[in-house]
């Protein structure tokens, strides 16, 4: 098999390397002298340089979202044990992720948000994305006895507009004939640091509110009209906890690990959806472009959650480019083609979505259309 | 190695260190010219930071850094000085010097991250009960706490930059003064201190410079509002906190170019404080020599 021998041929390189790089400190003794020392500090730094070159030969290297990393680190896992290829990835934030694509230095780029039409100019060459798992955002609180709540898109956005800020609320009550709420100051918190999570919440809320839309707005960071910052899913966790009377919005992992409640939401169709890995999942159902560039917020999928988001693995369309090998780019693409179908079995433990049906065909198109040279690379 | 070699070492590693400094100001500066370019001198006193429509105005952050700090001051700066008197004036040997000395020193190694932590289990719960009785938003998180923890991360450099300030004092000078018959209250205070009281300042100036740049336990305990302060329970930014919150995820280049220039104006605000106090202190030192 062509990924083994690779492999094998990685190892027979990397143990050269290691011979030539063999130190034996024990014959210097008191005698070693200082530009000896030098020498051999030296000869090790460069052999250290020319293992670290050894390697990204036979690993993928990609970067990006947090969003999604769990779920990579488990899928590249099981994809090593598979295959014994190993892809490194580092969680270092969409913006990042996107800009080590643009700047050609990994092999993959991963990113909570499409790239949009007029950024595509920033790209050397034409990119594509590949949808790899699917994730929400859910609404979490903390009150008294933590009842099941509903609400809606346009609630939620006039509390985070500072406009409802009575959890007894008349707005709010109507939609919860059986909960009694209490007579609380509602504490609205977001994230503090720019996010793929803010991004999909704030695309949610200027779905639903013009309002929203055009005082706030949708980015992965924007301008908080009222509420508290707080640092990653991790930290709005901790202050939504810590808080009666919080409002927050984390991934669905974060609240299900906590054991926080999530309030259900009326989707565009008119139905009250819990965030559930199914109605996540099923928020990509309806139609789906070729590209796969889709917001999922406020899906018309009618069992869809409304507040799902995808995310993407970033790639060029013609991988000869720089130095990569034919061979670099068939381990990418069938990385990204086993992603898509064995990978999906290990999402669920970790609360992700699996992609249904119609982002697996439009996917599978995408990795097709990987070229090197012209020539497909899977054939 | 010779002589002429060893000193060609000690010199380009030397000249290195200005050299990084440089860059690293250099850096600051031409990676901060777009925000410059767009925002003018708007930047310093307008207060809409929105990424969204890319207005960055930074005097949220600029009030939220010095009031944070300033009140962090005038927490920390009766304990310092009391601790510092105890220390240089009273306790100068025995058991409890050195329990006070390795207290001060260990409050001085807490890494940053574990006072943000401690303020969000421990003073954020204190500053809501106190919020909700006297009817403030319930937050707990804001000005107030990220103050708090300030003052208490400071207090370690001001109370020893105090010890010092007071056993440098010549002891002839104290010896005099009890001649003549002075009470020990009244060396203290009529003597001592108003010797010391340049590298007294000096120190203050060094600490301030620390709150200022105090990143992380700010971070974790302003509320991360970019929102002018109107009140002590408001919550709120620095311009630090606003770099260590924003910056990883900034999606458009002018606003990776409005962080770069926060973080200038930090380091300006933070060694024109340093470069103060030290100069203050050369002079409290050499006072008496003179």
């Amino acid at each position: 098999m062509q990924d083994g021998h690779c492999a094998l041929a990685m190892e027979q390189q990397a143990r050269i390397l290691g011979a030539s790089c063999n130190f034996n400190y024990e014959n210097g003794g008191n005698h070693m002298k200082r530009n000896v020392l030098f020498r051999r500090g030296l000869l090790m730094a460069l052999c250290l340089i020319g293992a670290a070159s050894a390697l990204n030969a036979q690993t993928l290297l990609g970067s990006g979202a947090t969003f999604p990393a769990p779920a990579y680190t488990k899928m590249f896992d099981e994809y090593y044990k598979a295959t014994g290829i190993k892809v490194n990835y580092q969680a270092i934030g969409s913006s990042g992720g996107l800009k080590n694509i643009q700047d050609r230095v990994v092999d993959f780029g991963g990113s909570d948000s499409f790239v949009k039409d007029t950024d595509f100019a920033k790209y050397p060459a034409s990119i594509v994305h590949i949808p790899t798992v699917i994730g929400a955002v859910v609404v979490t609180y903390n009150l008294p006895g933590n009842p099941a709540l509903r609400l809606t898109g346009e609630v939620i956005a006039d509390i985070y507009l500072g406009k409802i800020t009575k959890w007894n609320d008349k707005r709010i009550a109507e939609l919860n004939p059986a909960v009694k709420l209490p007579n609380m100051a509602i504490m609205p918190v977001y994230r503090s640091d720019g996010s793929g999570t803010t991004f999909n919440f704030t695309a949610y809320l200027s779905a639903v509110s013009t309002e929203w839309k055009s005082k706030v707005g949708n980015a992965n960071s924007v301008s908080w009209p009222a509420g508290q910052g707080a640092a990653q899913n991790a930290g709005v966790a901790g202050v939504v906890k810590q808080t009666p009377g919080s409002i927050g919005y984390v991934e669905l992992a974060y609240a299900h690990q906590s054991n926080m409640p999530a309030a259900a939401i009326k989707n565009s169709s008119g139905v009250w959806v819990d965030a559930s890995l199914a109605s996540i999942s099923a928020s990509a159902a309806g139609a789906f472009p070729p590209d796969s560039r889709i917001l999922l917020v406020n899906t018309n999928a009618k069992e869809g959650y409304p507040i799902s988001a995808l995310t993407w693995i970033i790639v060029y369309r013609e991988q000869k480019y720089a130095s990569r090998t034919l061979e670099q780019a068939e381990h990418l693409a069938k990385l990204l083609w086993w992603m898509i179908h064995d990978g999906q079995n290990f999402v669920e433990a970790l609360d992700y979505a699996k992609l249904p049906a119609p982002a697996i065909k439009a996917a599978e198109a995408i990795i097709k259309s990987i070229t090197y040279d012209g020539q497909p690379v899977l054939k | 190695m010779n002589d002429r070699r060893f000193n060609a070492l000690l010199g380009l590693a030397a000249l290195l260190i200005v050299f990084v400094f440089a860059g690293f100001v250099l850096t600051l500066v031409v990676q901060s010219l777009p925000a410059v370019k767009q925002e003018g001198a708007a930047f310093l006193y307008s207060s809409e930071w929105n990424p969204v429509t890319a207005r960055f105005g930074a005097l949220p952050f600029i009030i939220g850094t010095l009031l944070t700090s300033s009140i962090a001051l005038v927490i920390a700066i009766p304990l310092s000085l009391s601790a510092g008197i105890v220390m240089g004036e009273y306790v100068r040997s025995g058991w409890l010097r050195s329990l006070l000395n390795t207290l001060i020193n260990v409050l001085a190694s807490i890494p940053s991250v574990v006072f943000g932590l401690w303020g969000i289990e421990v003073v954020i719960p204190l500053v809501r009960n106190l919020a909700v009785l006297i009817g403030a938003p319930p937050y707990g998180a804001g000005i107030l706490s990220a103050s708090l923890v300030l003052a208490i991360m400071i207090i370690p450099y001001m109370s020893s930059m105090t010890r010092e300030a007071l056993m440098n004092v010549p002891a002839g000078l104290r010896e005099g003064a009890f001649a003549l018959g002075l009470t020990k209250q009244e060396v203290v205070t009529g003597i001592a201190l108003p010797f010391a009281r340049q590298s007294i300042f000096a120190g203050i100036l060094l600490s301030l410079g620390r709150a200022l740049g105090e990143t992380m336990a700010v971070t974790m305990l302003i509320g991360n509002a970019t929102r002018i302060p109107d009140s002590l329970f408001s919550l709120g930014n620095t311009l630090a906190s606003v770099i260590a919150s924003q910056f990883n995820e900034a999606a458009s280049d002018v606003h990776r170019s409005a962080m770069m220039r926060l973080a200038l104006m930090l380091l300006l605000i933070t060694m024109i404080a340093g470069w103060f106090g030290r100069t203050l202190m050369r002079k409290g030192a050499s006072a008496y020599g003179k």
